[in-house]
């Protein structure tokens, strides 16, 4: 069902977990559909220096959260703001159809910590 | 195998999906691929071959639910059997009334032809299950209206494994004067069947799930009972269900049902005493484990859980790559945004269901089996647990 880039990301997931003291945390999802991830950030210099997540959801839940860990990390905050979903499930090597609008949240759980560390700053 | 790099063992706990086709049922029905081809329906040797083929299958499958040969009407599968019983009913009756009754939690091989025929104008009332999954004959009861004509309840629930109160609902039924079905695919040769202890006028069954081959099932229809067929033809299966018999298909559901009538007895009570073990196991190895469905009125076969704080499609992803086949009531496994109807029907919260998990046992499965499983699926858990963002401090 999934490739192995994919399964990949599934099993050995990069960046799992919750960082200390965040500078943005953002939470995404619905329990009622099986997806939620949770992003915590720290921001330096307008830089995202680290990211961690936890996710409660399916392959591809997992998956994407993991890639959108590797991708965002160092980038700007207006750089991470451009990723998007789509970007991360191309970054994947694709997803199946069924997923592609369920289970594929990563991109705005980065984007809503981001939002959240610019109203903590009041940059918002 | 490629795709189950860590695996120990291949342990398959999946045959309330579907089961291999015993070696004795394949034997059975290779002759009648090539060498033995007739058409039954044909006044020449050839067909009168096939012919005595599909009479002794008829012979066999009426054997195992204790009914006359005549009374069996061989179909596609399961899948068919429903829908040739619920609409041909409906159909032939609707001058008597236009109201049905079933469950909220059938199998979706009832559950949308009902749908399908409340847009055809029927009136169909859906009633509820408790939270072990066990539907009150009561509520069938304070259902029927004088313009009920059938009532459609399954046996065995395919999820989550509870028995329903067949003979029970059938004698309300019959009191009443409706007709009754009722879908018997996952208990047909797991447990004891006699459609005249049940009280049921038609009964669904299929071959895939009990060792035989897939593309056949087959339809109980009390003597005398009228039904509209569904496709038009031939004057096949008592002009019920036209088209060319599947000789192969029912030789081997023939013989299929022959062995799990002789093997029931024996066979179900070591399959219960695998399934205590593994519910046993897993209530005292994970924490925040539920058990699904009905704790003593139990399909011997089935185990459905659920792990709190996970998700199914994640657990099954991991228990594959160990080289177990499970499945799961997640939506990410049922092809829809929605987690299973029927752990809704019981009252599970959506996530508590999205994390439900269900193992199936069947003839190959032995101890060590289960002991595997026992051992494999806890660090499972554990690890996928770390990575949640749900746990027992943070509520949904």
């Amino acid at each position: 069902m999934y490739n192995d880039k994919v399964m990949d990301h599934f099993f050995n997931p990069r960046n799992v977990g919750e960082l200390e003291n965040p500078d943005g945390v953002g939470q995404v999802g619905n329990p009622v559909c099986g997806d939620v991830m949770r992003i915590t950030l720290r921001i330096n210099d307008n830089r995202i220096e680290d990211i961690k997540f936890r996710t409660f959801g399916c392959g591809a839940a997992i998956a994407t959260s993991s890639m959108v860990t590797e991708m965002v990390k160092g980038l700007t905050l207006e750089e991470a703001m451009q990723i998007s979903n789509k970007e991360v499930a191309e970054a994947l090597g694709g997803l199946p159809t069924q997923k592609l609008h369920c289970s594929n949240l990563a991109a705005e759980a980065v984007h809503a910590a981001i939002k959240d560390y610019r109203q903590k700053k009041g940059l918002d | 195998m490629s795709s189950q790099p860590n695996a120990q063992k291949l342990v398959y706990l999946d045959h309330s999906a579907t089961t291999p086709v015993r070696p004795e049922v394949l034997a059975a029905m290779l002759p009648y691929f090539a060498g033995k081809f007739g058409n039954p329906s044909s006044v020449h040797a050839w067909g009168d071959e096939a012919r005595k083929a599909i009479d002794d299958g008829r012979e066999k499958v009426s054997s195992l639910i204790g009914a006359s040969p005549d009374e069996v009407i061989f179909t596609s599968g399961g899948t068919e059997a429903d829908n040739l019983a619920i609409r041909g009913v409906a159909h032939a009756r609707k001058a008597y009334g236009n109201h049905l009754i079933t469950s909220q939690i059938e199998h979706h091989a009832v559950l949308h032809t009902f749908e399908a025929l409340q847009k055809e104008g029927f009136r169909v009332t859906f009633v509820p299950c408790d939270k072990h999954g066990l539907i009150d004959p009561d509520d069938i009861r304070r259902a029927i209206t004088k313009d009920t004509i059938l009532i459609s309840i399954m046996h065995g629930q395919n999820e989550v494994g509870t028995i329903e109160p067949i003979g029970e609902i059938g004698e309300i039924a019959r009191s009443h004067g409706v007709l009754f079905h009722s879908d018997a695919v996952q208990s047909a040769g797991k447990v004891p069947i006699s459609v005249g202890d049940l009280n049921v006028d038609l009964l669904t069954l299929s071959s895939h799930k009990i060792y035989g081959p897939k593309g056949v099932g087959g339809l109980f229809v009390r003597k005398g009972l009228r039904l509209a067929p569904q496709a038009t033809g031939g004057a096949h299966e008592n002009r019920l269900r036209a088209g060319t018999e599947n000789v192969p298909g029912i030789v081997g559901f023939g013989e299929a049902c022959r062995l799990a009538k002789a093997e029931l007895p024996e066979e179900s009570k070591r399959l219960i005493e695998l399934r205590d073990k593994l519910i046993a196991g897993f209530l005292r190895e994970i924490p925040d484990v539920d058990l699904n469905g009905h704790p003593i009125l139990r399909l011997p076969h089935n185990v459905n859980i659920s792990v709190k704080y996970l998700e199914g499609e994640a657990m099954l992803l991991n228990l594959d790559r160990m080289g177990v086949a499970a499945s799961s009531g997640s939506a990410c496994t049922s092809g829809s945004l929605e987690p299973s109807h029927v752990l809704l029907a019981m009252g599970l919260s959506h996530e508590t269901a999205h994390g439900s998990l269900r193992f199936s046992l069947g003839s190959s499965n032995t101890a060590e089996d289960i002991d595997y499983v026992l051992e494999i699926l806890p660090p499972i858990v554990k690890k996928l647990r770390s990575m949640s963002a749900f746990g027992p401090g943070s509520s949904f």
